[in-house]
């Protein structure tokens, strides 16, 4: 499926990420799943909550830069080789991956978010193969 | 030593005659010549005649460097571009620069007012003089070039830059005077200090150090770490570039090449003459330029001058270090920085009003530049590559722009600090 990841800029300063999380908090917004990419001196945090315009919104209001951005959320069993089976499927489809991280809900399953450069062509190629891909699993 | 006696030492009743004189020539001149100023004179109903005598400058209108950017590039001159032997030009705000013009005379006159400072700073024609200012469409490096050859002096024009390269030809050439920009002069001792060498090796005695502001503590690390005599010139690519004034030997005060550019100091606000003495902002008319005359040209320098005579004998008016400027420009290595030139480049890759705060430090001996620039939502990308694809592209931009590196750091929304709802654009953290 698709959804809306929610990222915001920051500086690489301490308490910044804490600011972050505690606005969220204070409006009753859950993180589902989040990770930051980060240089010398600025970061991008990612997240994945479950209400993104009000996300976007409560953090504008605090002044932080925000956008959201289309990703692809992947949900597949939480077992060993299964994250290098789907990424040797879009890798063979030629489907070229921004970045992505992902996070495991139980002992069941896991989730992978990825931002890849075609967005409608990866969650074709994912949902061609995903039926397999469970059944096979 | 004085170069020139009978102008440099003449009564003020002599330096009076002589600047009334000019001063009607060039009204004449600019009048029928240049459309700009016979425009500005007839809207304050004037004519040539009205100008008797020096007195009568106060009547004239002002001249700013918008007008010149305004008549880019050779609307100001005032004689056929068969006449212009050389173009100078310094770094403009919107990529434009300001534009100024010599013919053969106005050459002449220049090497003339760099000699006579030369003179006052002590060097004379058995001397070695090493211009390490930038040679280029900058005045420094060409401006001391001339007037070194026409003292009679030898000149080394080894240009700005390439330190050790510098330190070696002072010590194989023999070199006995510098002429750069004071922080580079700092830089140039501390390059000696880790090539092991001691500054008494050489035969250095005197720096003529300009372009850029200075403080007298400045003066005295200089002298005391190069062991020479630290003399302060002054200029301005729009009056005609260093020369306009510089110290004699007892170093309190810049003398005025008063019979080429006639000083005046007024109230930045009211544009009113201040009474003798008083600090105010500088204005210079050229009394003989031909290229690019100028009337009543504010520097946006803010000083003030002294008209006693000076223990070096001179009479010629001197002016005290520059202690200001009246508008929000800053001299970082000495190149001119107007904060609205980070503005435009900011202002060209985004839709809306960029905020950034401008950090200038002294590290060392060099300014360093650092740029904050607000992350808003227009610049905001989820990916970094792209944030550093723009910082990258912001860099570069701003340094082709100003000609000086900058680093350039991405903050927050509403991290600078906003004042009465306006954000402080510059932070100069420079000791000068």
């Amino acid at each position: 499926m698709i959804a809306k990841q929610v990222s915001v800029f920051l500086e690489n300063k301490s308490g910044r990420l804490n600011e972050v999380t505690r606005i969220l908090g204070d409006a009753g917004i859950n993180i589902s799943a989040f990770s930051i990419a980060d240089t010398s001196d600025f970061g991008v945090l990612r997240m994945i909550v479950p209400d993104p315009e009000k996300a976007v919104e409560v953090l504008k209001s605090n002044d932080f830069s925000v956008q959201t951005t289309r990703v692809v959320l992947m949900k597949t069993p939480n077992k060993p080789g299964t994250l290098a089976k789907a990424l040797q499927i879009l890798s063979d489809e030629n489907i070229f991956i921004e970045y992505l991280y992902a996070f495991s809900m139980n002992e069941v399953s896991a989730v992978v978010v990825i931002r890849p450069t075609e967005i409608e062509r990866c969650v074709e190629v994912l949902e061609r193969y995903g039926a397999n891909f469970e059944r096979e699993m | 030593m004085i170069w020139n006696e009978t102008i440099e030492c003449a009564t003020r009743e002599e330096m009076r005659k002589i600047q009334s004189q000019r001063l009607i020539d060039t009204v004449q001149r600019v009048y029928h010549a240049v459309p700009g100023y016979r425009r500005k004179m007839q809207e304050a109903g004037l004519v040539p005649s009205d100008i008797r005598d020096i007195d009568d400058i106060v009547k004239l209108p002002f001249t700013i460097k918008q007008d010149l950017r305004d008549n880019y590039p050779f609307g100001m001159f005032s004689v056929p571009m068969s006449e212009i032997v050389r173009i100078h030009a310094s770094s403009g705000t919107t990529g434009k620069p300001t534009v100024v013009g010599y013919t053969r005379k106005d050459l002449n006159m220049w090497a003339e007012v760099v000699t006579r400072s030369l003179v006052e700073a002590g060097v004379h024609r058995n001397d070695i003089v090493q211009v390490a200012y930038g040679y280029g469409l900058f005045t420094g490096g060409l401006g001391l070039h001339y007037g070194t050859e026409n003292l009679g002096a030898t000149v080394i024009p080894i240009s700005g830059g390439n330190t050790e390269k510098q330190i070696q030809l002072m010590q194989d050439f023999g070199t006995s005077a510098i002429a750069c920009t004071p922080s580079y002069a700092l830089f140039l001792a501390e390059v000696m200090k880790d090539m092991g060498i001691s500054p008494d090796s050489l035969k250095l005695r005197v720096g003529i150090f300009g372009a850029e502001p200075w403080s007298e503590n400045m003066r005295k690390e200089i002298e005391n770490k190069l062991h020479i005599k630290a003399i302060d010139i002054y200029g301005l690519s729009e009056v005609i570039g260093p020369g306009v004034s510089c110290e004699c030997q007892e170093q309190a005060g810049m003398h005025i090449n008063e019979d080429h550019f006639y000083p005046e100091i007024v109230d930045p606000q009211t544009l009113l003459p201040v009474p003798p003495g008083e600090k105010g902002e500088l204005v210079f008319t050229t009394l003989t330029k031909e290229g690019i005359p100028l009337i009543r040209y504010r520097t946006r320098d803010l000083t003030r001058l002294i008209y006693d005579k000076c223990a070096c004998g001179r009479t010629l008016v001197r002016m005290e270090k520059c202690f200001g400027r009246s508008d929000d420009m800053l001299i970082i290595r000495g190149v001119n920085v107007f904060p609205s030139q980070i503005e435009s480049v900011l202002l060209e890759m985004s839709e809306t009003e960029p905020h950034y705060l401008l950090i200038v430090e002294r590290e060392g001996t060099l300014d360093t530049l650092k740029l904050m620039v607000e992350v808003q939502e227009q610049f905001f990308s989820d990916e970094i590559k792209a944030l550093e694809a723009l910082r990258k592209k912001i860099t570069h931009k701003i340094q082709s722009t100003l000609g000086i590196s900058v680093e350039v750091k991405l903050v927050e929304p509403k991290t600078i600090e906003r004042t009465a709802g306006k954000a402080k654009r510059v932070i100069d953290n420079r000791k000068i």
